[in-house]
C-alpha cells in the first residue's frame, strides 16, 4: 500500500532515466472506464505504456461456478455490457451444444437480428467514443440518436436497454414485441439515410485522417501472434470472423461480406467498422421479413445438467471472439468457467503499437482498439 | 441623433466644466474602468451562453433552457456556483505563481480592449501604434499559460503549458503577417485610420485576392493563438485532462476560462476591424439609396455585428473538426503558413507600391 507521502512522490518525481511518467487513468477521460496506464514519456514521445489492470475485477468467472446454468447467463451480460445480447448467446449456444436441446427456427432467428442490432449500437458508441478522443465533440450526438433507436427497440423487446438478459437455454426468455417489425425495419431506413451524415462528418474530415492513417499499424504477424481478434485483426487482414468460420444460429443462411482491411492502421480499423454496420444493416434487412412463426424456446428440462466433460463455443462479438469455456463434473453448476475475452487481447497490442508515437496518438490507437474494461478485467 | 459618441462627448463636456481638469480625468478614468468591467462580465456571460446554444444547434440538441427564459441565465448561475467553490491550491503546487496565473492571463486580455474601437468615435485609447500594441500585449498571455502550467506542479499541466508555449509562440508569426498587410495597405498603425480607410469598401473586399487569402491565415492563427479546437492542445481534455488549468477550480478556474472567451472576441474584434471595416457600414459602389440605408444602422451594431459573426465562425470550427496532433500542428504553421504568409505579404506590398487597390 502506498503512504500519503509516497504517493506525492511518486506523481511528482520522474523515471529511472528521467522520463516523464504520468498515470493516464484509472481516472481519466480518454480510456473509457478505469483502465490504468502507466505511460513513460520523454517530452511527448512515448516510450513504453504498461496497462494496470483490476480496478473492476468482479471475479465473474467465479461467481458463474456458483449458479446454475440457467442463472450464470445474466451474469455474463454484465462482462462486456456493450454487447451483452451475444454474451448471453454465447453461454446459451454453450449450453444448447452440450445437452443437444433443439433450438425453434424462430428463435435462432430472432437472436440473430438481435445480434446484429447489439453490434451496430455497439459500434455506435465506439464512433462517438472515439470521435470524442480525437477531439470532435459532435459525431458522438450523431452517433446517439441512431443508437436511441436500437435501444428502444431493445426496451420493447427484453425490458432492458444495455443489460438484455432475454437470451435463455433453448431460444428466447418470451416472444418478441408485436412492433418489433415494423420498428426495426423503421430503423434500417433510417440508419441507411443517416450513415452518410457522420461518415461526411468523420471520415472525409482531413484532419481525421491525417490523425488515424499510419498511426498505430499492427501487422498482420503481430495480429496473429497477438491473438487479436474481431475488427482489430480484420484491419490488419485476418479473416477471423467466427460468424463465417464457424456459423451459428441464423448465420449460414444469410448473405454478407466479411469486411478486411490490410494497412492495419486506426483508419483501417475504423473503416472495418464503418462498413461492418452497413454489413449488419444487409443481416438484418434479409431476415427481418422471414421470421418464421412457431415456438420461441425448445422444450429443456426444469434442472438443466451438462455431462461431464469440457465444453467450448465461440462467437463473434462487437469487438472480436468471445470464447465460453465449461468443465463440467455433471452437477447443476459449472466446475469450472474460463472466458475467453476479445478485449484482453486486443489491449495487449497497445505497448506494441504505440511505443514511439505522441500522446496524441496514443488516443487515435486506444479509440480504434474499441477497449470495454469490464470486459477485459470480469 | 442618440449616439455612443454623443454620450461620451457630453459627458466629457459635463465633467470638465463642472471639476478642474485633473479631477475630470481621474472621474472618467473610473467610469472607463467600470464601463471596461461590466463589459468583461456582460461579454462572458453571453459568448458562453452563445457557445452552447452554437454546439447544441450543431449537436442536434436544445442547449441550456432550464434557468430563465430559454436558459438565458444559465452562465449566471454557473457564475454564482464558481464564486461559491473552494479554491484549492495542491500542496506541492508553486503557491505564489499559482495564484498570480490567472490574474496575468486576465490582465493581457484586459489590456487589448484599449485600442479597439466599439463604435464611431467610441475607443478608450487611440494609440498611434494600436496594432504593434495589439500584437505585442497579446503574446504576453503565453506566461500566464506557462506560469500556470509550471507552478501546478502536475504533468498533465506542465504538458499542457509546454505545448500552449509552441503553439502561441509559432501562431503569433501568421497572425502578425496578416495584420502586416492591411498596415501596409492602409499604411498606418493606428486603428482609427484603418477603419477609416475603409470608408468605401472593406479591405477584405478591395484588396484582391491577397486580403482573402491573409483573413483566412488570420482566422486560422488567431484561433490557434486563443488554444480554440481543433487548435485545443493546451488543454486536449481527451489526452492531458484539462492540460495547463487541471488543477484549478473555483473562480481562479473561471478567470481562465473568462480570459478564453475574452480573448476571443478581442481577436474576432480585432478581425473585424482590420478585414472587414469596423464599425464602417457596408457600402455598395454607387448604390445610394442601399448605401443611405445602411448608414441608418448604428456604428455600434455593425462593429458588434461583425465581431460576432466572426465569433460563430470560431465557434463553429470547435464543434466540427477534430484536434490537431502537436507536430502537425507546428508542421502546419511553420511549413504551410509561415511560407504563405510571407510570400501573401509580399503580393500585398506590389499591390500597395502600384495602387492596385479600389
Amino acid at each position: 500500500m502506498y503512504t500519503e507521502t509516497e504517493i506525492i512522490k511518486d506523481t511528482t518525481n520522474l523515471g529511472p532515466d528521467g522520463e516523464l511518467v504520468v498515470n493516464m487513468g484509472p481516472q481519466h477521460p480518454a480510456t473509457h472506464g478505469v483502465l490504468h496506464l502507466v505511460v513513460t514519456l520523454n517530452g511527448e514521445t512515448i516510450k513504453k505504456i504498461e496497462p494496470h489492470l483490476g480496478y473492476i475485477h468482479r471475479s465473474i468467472e467465479k461467481m458463474c461456478e456458483s449458479l446454475t446454468y440457467r442463472q450464470f447467463i445474466y451474469v455474463t451480460s454484465r462482462m462486456d455490457y456493450l454487447s451483452s445480447h451475444i454474451n448471453n448467446t454465447a453461454c446459451a449456444l454453450l449450453i444448447e451444444k452440450g445437452m443437444q436441446i433443439e433450438v425453434p427456427e424462430r428463435a435462432k432467428v430472432v437472436r440473430t437480428i438481435l445480434n446484429e442490432l447489439t453490434r451496430i449500437a455497439s459500434h455506435e458508441l465506439w464512433i462517438g467514443a472515439m470521435a470524442m478522443d480525437l477531439g470532435a465533440f459532435t459525431p458522438f450526438f450523431y452517433a446517439f440518436r441512431e443508437r436511441e433507436m436500437i435501444t428502444d427497440i431493445m426496451e420493447d423487446t427484453c425490458g432492458a436497454r444495455l443489460t438484455m438478459n432475454y437470451i435463455v437455454p433453448g431460444g428466447l426468455m418470451y416472444d418478441i414485441h408485436p412492433d418489433f417489425q415494423t420498428k426495426v425495419k423503421a430503423f434500417v431506413k433510417q440508419f441507411k439515410e443517416k450513415v452518410t451524415e457522420y461518415e461526411d462528418l468523420v471520415t472525409g474530415n482531413v484532419i481525421f485522417q491525417s490523425r488515424t492513417k499510419g498511426v498505430g499499424v499492427l501487422t498482420t504477424e503481430d495480429a496473429i501472434s497477438y491473438g487479436c481478434t474481431g475488427p482489430v485483426a480484420r484491419a490488419s487482414g485476418v479473416s477471423c470472423d467466427i460468424r463465417k468460420i464457424a456459423p451459428y444460429d441464423a448465420y449460414d443462411r444469410v448473405e454478407f461480406d466479411e469486411v478486411i482491411e490490410t494497412a492495419g492502421d486506426s483508419f483501417s480499423r475504423y473503416m472495418v467498422r464503418v462498413k461492418e454496420m452497413n454489413q449488419s444493416i444487409r443481416i438484418i434487412e434479409q431476415l427481418i421479413d422471414n421470421i418464421p412463426e412457431g415456438d420461441f424456446v425448445g422444450k429443456t428440462k426444469n434442472v438443466l445438467k451438462l455431462a461431464k466433460g469440457e465444453f467450448y463455443q465461440r462467437v463473434e462479438t462487437a469487438r472480436g471472439e468471445l470464447g465460453v469455456y465449461i468443465v463440467s463434473e455433471g452437477a447443476t453448476t459449472p466446475y469450472r468457467i474460463k472466458f475467453r475475452s476479445p478485449g484482453f487481447s486486443n489491449l495487449s497490442v497497445l505497448d506494441h503499437i504505440a511505443k514511439g508515437s505522441k500522446i496524441g496518438d496514443l488516443m487515435a490507437t486506444m479509440g480504434t482498439l474499441d477497449l470495454v474494461i469490464p470486459d477485459i478485467d470480469r | 441623433m442618440l449616439s455612443l459618441e454623443s454620450i461620451t462627448k457630453t459627458t466629457q463636456d459635463w465633467l470638465f466644466t463642472k471639476f478642474n481638469p485633473q479631477i475630470a480625468l481621474t472621474l472618467e478614468c473610473v467610469f472607463v474602468i467600470l464601463l471596461a468591467i461590466t463589459l468583461f462580465a456582460l461579454l462572458g456571460l453571453v459568448l458562453v451562453l452563445l457557445e452552447r446554444k452554437v454546439a447544441a444547434r450543431i449537436q442536434i440538441r436544445l442547449g441550456p433552457n432550464r434557468v430563465g427564459p430559454g436558459g438565458i441565465f444559465q452562465t449566471a448561475a454557473d457564475t454564482l456556483k464558481l464564486i461559491m467553490k473552494e479554491g484549492l491550491t495542491p500542496d506541492t503546487a508553486d503557491k505564489f505563481l499559482f495564484n498570480l496565473a490567472p490574474f496575468v492571463v486576465m490582465m493581457v486580455a484586459m489590456l487589448l480592449l484599449a485600442p479597439i474601437a466599439f463604435a464611431k468615435n467610441f475607443q478608450i485609447w487611440d494609440i498611434n501604434i494600436g496594432v504593434l500594441y495589439i500584437s505585442s500585449v497579446s503574446s504576453l498571455s503565453v506566461i500566464g499559460i506557462l506560469m500556470a502550467g509550471w507552478a501546478s506542479n502536475n504533468k498533465y499541466s506542465l504538458l499542457g503549458a509546454m505545448r500552449s508555449g509552441a503553439q502561441i509562440v509559432s501562431y503569433e508569426l501568421s497572425a502578425g503577417f496578416a495584420v502586416l498587410t492591411i498596415v501596409v495597405l492602409t499604411g498606418s498603425l493606428q486603428i482609427s485610420e484603418i477603419v477609416a480607410a475603409q470608408q468605401n469598401g472593406w479591405w477584405l473586399f478591395k484588396g484582391h485576392i491577397p486580403v482573402v487569402i491573409a483573413f483566412v491565415l488570420y482566422i486560422i492563427a488567431v484561433t490557434a493563438e486563443t488554444n480554440r479546437a481543433p487548435f485545443d492542445l493546451a488543454e486536449a481534455e481527451s489526452e492531458l485532462t484539462a492540460g495547463f488549468h487541471t488543477e484549478y477550480s473555483g473562480m481562479k478556474f473561471a478567470l481562465f476560462f473568462l480570459a478564453e472567451y475574452i480573448n476571443i472576441f478581442i481577436v474576432c474584434a480585432i478581425g473585424a476591424t482590420l478585414f472587414l471595416g469596423g464599425w464602417m457600414p457596408l457600402h455598395i459602389g454607387s448604390w445610394e439609396a442601399f448605401n443611405h440605408i445602411m448608414d441608418y444602422i448604428p456604428s455600434s451594431i455593425w462593429f458588434m455585428g461583425k465581431t460576432f459573426f466572426l465569433i460563430f465562425v470560431i465557434m463553429w470550427f470547435r464543434w466540427t473538426f477534430p484536434r490537431l496532433r502537436v507536430d502537425q500542428l507546428l508542421n502546419l504553421e511553420w511549413k504551410y503558413l509561415l511560407p504563405i504568409s510571407l510570400f501573401n505579404l509580399l503580393l500585398v506590398t506590389v499591390i500597395a507600391i502600384m495602387g492596385w487597390y479600389f
